[in-house]
């Protein structure tokens, strides 16, 4: 149970109730289908039917009375035709080409959203089908071959070859010195290990669809003026960017206001500058506000999803187990245009290494176009794809070499005053032998490691324990918090009350809490005497995207930093005393506003001197703090199904400060639930670029009947870079459980399975091995859904 | 996309004759609606065919469940919640209270109906393979009359069945007195809760003999997801009744299932799968018959 | 179209809607109760979950014409003049309303589970929820919530 203490001293670390709490748990929060605004209006979506073609033709059904709908096409575009992320290759709508399956060609907006079912019915695309490219090897395969019929991404504004988003090559150290390092590692090491792991795609499931309302503001003169779109999403300040370009405004006309927010886990951090710019488009058409909500079936098919990737490992390993040395390829699938995936990649390449000492090291690394829909940001980014792989392929060497999976780690850890494979000093104490003693600890690993191999000898039902160890990089990667240049402004109200302006977003995690926490504690006053706007891009300042485990730390410091120059020009200007009350800071407050009119507290993201990153080398100071965890799983997996089940599941971090337990421990759950799914269960199915698996019938993620209990244990190390010592947690519990899990499916079974989703179909086919082409859930047919679907299936007996 | 609710025709017939003759009136042209776990979701992703239905969710003659000597009958509008909460089928058809609490979540439990369930004809669906086992029959009605068929006779093909067009399912018989038998079933889902079996099987068979020579005097295996329709597992039985239990057997059995399973490969699972982990299934119940 | 009557949450409606709409449809458009949402739209994940005659139902599957006369509840009436429930309180405290989307059907199909089982097991929790997706919390402070409301009730 919560407990909340009067004063501001040591609320960081107790457990207020979450800000926007009540709302939700009456069900009175509004969501933006809870909304709705005069004379508003629907929009729906004409989407491709094909993976990849020319556009024909775009022909309307003479049978609907198109008189009553507002029809968008790219033609209809005041600005450029893009969605910005990183570059312009990102079309807004489709106009002669399309590059995947459900990509956005016209809009349609009608009064009656029940009319929108017969107009997108009506629009009929004719096509000139071109191949498509489907998987990181045909990308691939077409590079080689030098294919251009299957080239189908050829580069952009920002960069980039054929087929191919992004290339990282980042080095332990000078590249030339490593190459050479690393011939003489694999000339003398005692064993060469290696192995390839593959990840699937993953849909970040969130229980609210996307989904906006857009109004569009015409001057005397009939010119647009503004546009304003409210809507679900992270990063409001990403959606005015798209907008400036779509609508060829300037950032201050296009305004964007992020309502409360069902979930996002990065599935609302690039896609709302889609959804955002259909609506506007739609209300500048029309002449109405525009509401735009998917309904499930579209959201899972035509927005982002996880990097499915592929991980080569080859490492030079000595007797006693030290790593000499090691190349890592690491590949992801980006879908049919760069969005965020050059970030994604960075992130997943600089996570590679792991928590690891590497003598020297190689990470290659790219991001592959194929004709899916652009993947996206979720929960870890790149990190759960190269950890998977590095944390599968630990447990590999270690049975190489025949070293523990634990006496391998030991073996080879990064301590405090290491340097990582970026060359970055970890200053700041780290102590992974002590996470790994604990974590295997609690969840009595070693005891259960030598029941289970008596127990499973006679039992169908085999169990294993395993682990992964790791860590995740909090805020932006290396010069990335420089450039963001965060802004966060802390207002004095009339009334005397402090309130926060940050475009900083809820979606569930804690946003609005925490940083109320932050700012009552160093203003030492009650957390009910804190509050935080909603974001508006009209009203707050730009403190940088809801991504990247960053509010916490990096936000979190700057509301710190607000609240103590609040409490100094208080000081300073309004006699406030040095040890205060409520009282005394509301007389103070209003002492000030009296003589002066309004108070604002600015601050701006100062870069730690000491923190230096270098583009071009990818070498430096990748992130400001980092935190480290090792996670524990334990696994049933049942003969008679092939089923693997996680039975119990322990998770050890240090984190820094916990500045609210309830809500930590609920980030982790969350986090590792995600991740039994991601391990599991949840796979999609791809037929020519089209997810096949659009229901949350035949989308499995875990209920509450199907996981295991998750303990969750802390450590504090408090970082000197975050509020009160916090570091980021957000992303974190997303990387171990996946290579945990299936480390444990490979104790229990003795068999190694190194790609995800692993489906029981795969379990099953490697102990049968019955010699299919592909084999496993590779074989699932998945035009055919014999419980739901009744249409278009001919079935022979 | 949702269908535009109103293209839709819904009325509620006061009376179930009022059904029938609605549906003798115009064959075909009407689909009865009961808990509507399965067309509202048609519905609501815009595929709902049938333009004109008749509610029968709200006729307490189709829901009732009537314990006699030697059957349970079961109302074709009783809901999953009825049967799980009904002492006389938990003790006396367990596999149908189990396959019961297997279907869906709670909220489709209270709205959804075994008849309904029959009706959609799913070869997934979790309730026919332990009826079938049991051996029950159904009972059709139309305004001319009623007929009682085994309901092994019931599923014609995939999402076929045997009802006319002016027929309803009325009352689903199961046969009880199962005390001699050991029970089985077991569903493999794509989760625990909430799931659509990739396979599952019900079985019961009664053990003769003494200690030193069990054998099977008589066995009934219903199974689903292994072919087009939910079907009982004829040459599976028949490998194995009359016989003792032991490693032949199994084998006998395992190759029988495997002769007439015709599984596929589908969005959940493979037919390989399928018709292996049935045996092995069908194997663990052989087993614990001599247990 | 047709006149549909019906008691939410104490107070009688009368509705002129399609015999079709669904009833979380008619929650939310005719009688501007928002409180019910829509994540699936096809009896899988429990956010439109409501209590209908006292028995946990999806709303998105209950066509308008079958609730006729029917006594309806909804996450605005769990509350009672702005005092939050126990359920309430509990998920509040506990954690287990993160993003909020779930939390109305969550909360409602906690409060049918208590109805049945007043002192639920874990599995029961479990079994009872499994019909509400959470995609936030990997529920387990939903179940805390719950076993803490089953203390306080």
């Amino acid at each position: 149970m919560g407990y909340t203490p009067q004063s501001g001293t040591g609320l960081l670390g107790s457990s207020p109730l979450r800000k926007e709490g009540r709302d939700k748990v009456l069900g009175a929060s509004r969501y933006i289908d809870d909304q709705s605004l005069p004379g508003m209006w629907h929009g729906a979506t004409v989407r491709s039917a094909i993976a990849r073609g020319r556009i024909r033709s775009i022909s309307y059904d003479p049978a609907v009375d198109w008189a009553q709908y507002a029809i968008v096409t790219a033609a209809d575009i005041p600005g450029e035709n893009t969605i910005v992320h990183l570059t312009r290759d990102h079309p807004c709508l489709a106009r002669a080409t399309v590059n995947h399956p459900e990509e956005p060609i016209v809009l349609l907006a009608h009064p009656d959203k029940t009319a929108l079912l017969a107009g997108v019915r009506g629009v009929r695309i004719d096509y000139d089908p071109l191949p498509g490219v489907f998987t990181i090897e045909e990308s691939e395969a077409a590079v080689a071959a030098n294919d251009t019929e299957r080239i189908i991404w050829e580069g952009s504004d920002a960069g980039g070859t054929a087929n191919c988003f992004k290339q990282y090559c980042m080095y332990s150290g000078d590249a030339a010195e490593t190459e050479a390092g690393l011939e003489a590692a694999f000339d003398t090491a005692d064993f060469i290990v290696e192995g390839e792991y593959a990840t699937g795609a993953q849909e970040q499931l969130y229980i609210e669809n996307n989904g906006v309302i857009a109004e569009c503001f015409r001057k005397p003169s009939g010119g647009i003026e503004s546009v304003c779109v409210r809507g679900s999403m992270q990063c409001p300040f990403y959606l005015v960017h798209a907008l400036t370009l779509v609508f060829d405004l300037p950032e201050d006309k296009c305004r964007v206001i992020q309502v409360e927010t069902g979930g996002a886990f990065g599935g609302k951090e690039d896609f709302p500058s889609v959804i955002g710019s259909h609506a506007a488009l739609l209300a500048m058409k029309c002449g109405h506000p525009v509401k735009m909500t998917y309904d499930r079936a579209e959201d899972m098919a035509a927005t982002t999803k996880r990097h499915p990737s592929r991980t080569r490992h080859r490492t030079a390993v000595s007797k006693e187990g030290r790593l000499l040395g090691g190349t890592v390829d690491f590949a992801i699938d980006g879908g049919a245009y760069a969005t965020l995936s050059p970030v994604v990649l960075s992130r997943g390449t600089i996570h590679a290494p792991g928590p690891y000492k590497w003598p020297h090291l190689r990470v290659r690394a790219k991001a592959m176009a194929t004709n899916l829909p652009p993947h996206g940001a979720f929960r870890g980014f790149g990190a759960p794809q190269s950890l998977f792989g590095l944390e599968r392929h630990m447990d590999k060497i270690a049975r190489t070499i025949g070293l523990s999976p634990e006496e391998l780690r030991r073996r080879n850890f990064l301590g405090t005053g290491d340097c990582t494979a970026t060359g970055q000093p970890l200053n700041e104490p780290v102590d992974m032998q002590h996470l790994l003693t604990r974590a295997l600890h609690e969840a009595g690993y070693h005891e259960k490691l030598a029941r289970f191999t008596v127990e499973n000898k006679t039992s169908s039902i085999k169990r294993g324990v395993g682990f992964a160890s790791f860590m995740h990089g909090t805020g932006f990667t290396g010069s990335g918090e420089r450039r963001l240049n965060s802004l966060v402004h802390l207002d004095l109200l009339p009334e005397g009350r402090p309130q926060i302006l940050v475009s900083s977003t809820e979606f569930g995690q804690g946003t609005n809490t925490i940083l109320c926490q932050v700012a009552a504690q160093t203003l030492q006053l009650p957390y009910d005497e804190i509050t935080i706007a909603r974001p508006d891009t009209s009203v707050v300042p730009n403190s940088g995207p809801t991504v990247a485990s960053r509010t916490a730390m990096i936000v979190g410091k700057l509301i710190e930093r607000a609240s103590q120059q609040m409490l100094a020009t208080l000081r300073a200007h309004a006699a406030l005393p040095e040890a205060h009350t409520a009282d005394d800071f509301h007389a103070a407050g209003l002492r000030y506003l009296a003589k002066h009119g309004t108070l604002r507290e600015s601050v701006r993201y100062e870069p730690p001197t000491k923190i230096y990153w270098d583009d071009d080398l990818y070498r430096g100071d990748a992130y400001p703090g980092y935190a480290w965890a090792v996670y524990v799983a334990e696994v049933a997996v049942d003969m008679n199904t092939y089923m693997a089940t996680c039975t119990r599941f322990d998770a050890l971090q240090e984190v820094g400060k916990v500045m609210h337990p309830v809500l930590a421990k609920g980030q982790i759950e969350g986090g590792v639930a995600q991740g039994i799914g991601y391990a599991l269960y949840e796979k999609c199915m791809w037929k020519e670029g089209r997810m096949m698996n659009n229901q949350m019938t035949n989308y499995i993620m875990p209920t509450s009947a199907d996981l295991p209990p998750i303990h969750v244990h802390f450590e504090e190390v408090p970082s000197i870079h975050g509020p009160g010592g916090a570091k980021g947690i957000g992303e974190l519990p997303m990387d171990g459980p996946a290579p945990a899990i299936l480390n444990a499916i490979e104790n229990a079974t003795g068999v190694a399975f190194n790609t995800i989703p692993l489906l029981p179909e795969d379990i099953f086919e490697r102990f049968t091995s019955l010699g299919h082409p592909h084999g496993g859930s590779e074989d699932l047919d998945v035009t055919v859904d014999r419980d739901t679907r009744t249409e278009a299936v001919e079935v022979t007996a | 996309m949702r269908s535009d609710v109103g293209q839709f025709d819904f009325v509620s017939p006061a009376s179930l004759d009022a059904v029938l003759e609605r549906l003798a009136a115009e064959p075909g042209v009407h689909t009865p609606l009961a808990g509507g776990t399965e067309l509202m979701v048609a519905l609501n992703t815009g595929r709902l065919q049938q333009h004109s239905l008749l509610n029968l969710q709200h006729l307490s003659e189709l829901r009732f469940i009537r314990v006699e000597a030697e059957a349970i009958h079961i109302g074709s509008g009783t809901t999953f919640t009825d049967i799980r909460r009904s002492e006389a089928i938990a003790i006396d058809l367990p596999l149908l209270s189990q396959a019961a609490s297997w279907t869906g979540s709670v909220a489709n439990q209270n709205r959804g109906t075994l008849g309904g369930n029959l009706c959609n004809a799913s070869p997934a669906a979790d309730s026919p393979p332990a009826l079938l086992a049991y051996g029950a029959t159904v009972t059709l009605v139309s305004s001319h009359g009623t007929r009682t068929l085994p309901y092994s006779d019931f599923h014609l093909g995939y999402k076929r069945t045997a009802l006319r067009p002016d027929e309803l399912l009325h009352t689903i018989s199961v046969p009880t007195g199962w005390s001699g038998y050991r029970q089985y079933i077991r569903k493999v889902g794509t989760r625990n809760a909430q799931a659509i079996s990739k396979v599952a099987l019900a079985a019961m068979a009664r053990v003769d003999g003494d200690r030193t020579s069990r054998v099977i005097g008589d066995i009934r295996i219903g199974a689903a997801s292994l072919a087009d329709r939910p079907v009982r597992c004829a040459a599976a039985e028949a490998a194995v009744r009359g016989k003792l239990v032991n490693e032949t057997t199994v084998r006998a059995a395992r190759t029988a299932l495997a002769g007439e399973a015709k599984p596929i490969d589908d969005i959940r699972s493979t037919a390989t799968y399928r018709a292996h982990v049935a045996a092995n299934l069908l194997e663990e119940f052989l087993r614990s018959l001599v247990g | 179209m047709s006149l549909v009557q019906l008691t939410v949450n104490g107070t009688r409606q009368q509705v002129d809607v399609p015999p079709m709409k669904r009833l979380l449809d008619v929650l939310r458009e005719d009688l501007a109760l928002t409180g019910s949402k829509e994540g699936c739209g096809e009896g899988e994940c429990g956010a439109c979950a409501v209590l209908l005659d006292g028995v946990l139902v999806n709303s998105c599957l209950v066509p308008a014409l079958q609730v006729n006369g029917s006594r309806l509840c909804t996450i605005e009436g769990v509350s009672t003049e702005g005092r939050l429930h126990p359920i309430q309180q509990c998920f509040l405290e506990c954690g287990g309303a993160q993003c909020g989307i779930c939390t109305p059907g969550m909360i409602l199909a906690t409060q049918h589970l208590l109805d049945k089982y007043p002192h639920p097991t874990m599995e029961q929790i479990q079994e009872g929820l499994a019909g509400n997706l959470c995609r936030c919390t990997g529920y387990m402070r939903i179940f805390e919530a719950v076993q803490e409301a089953a203390k306080v009730a």
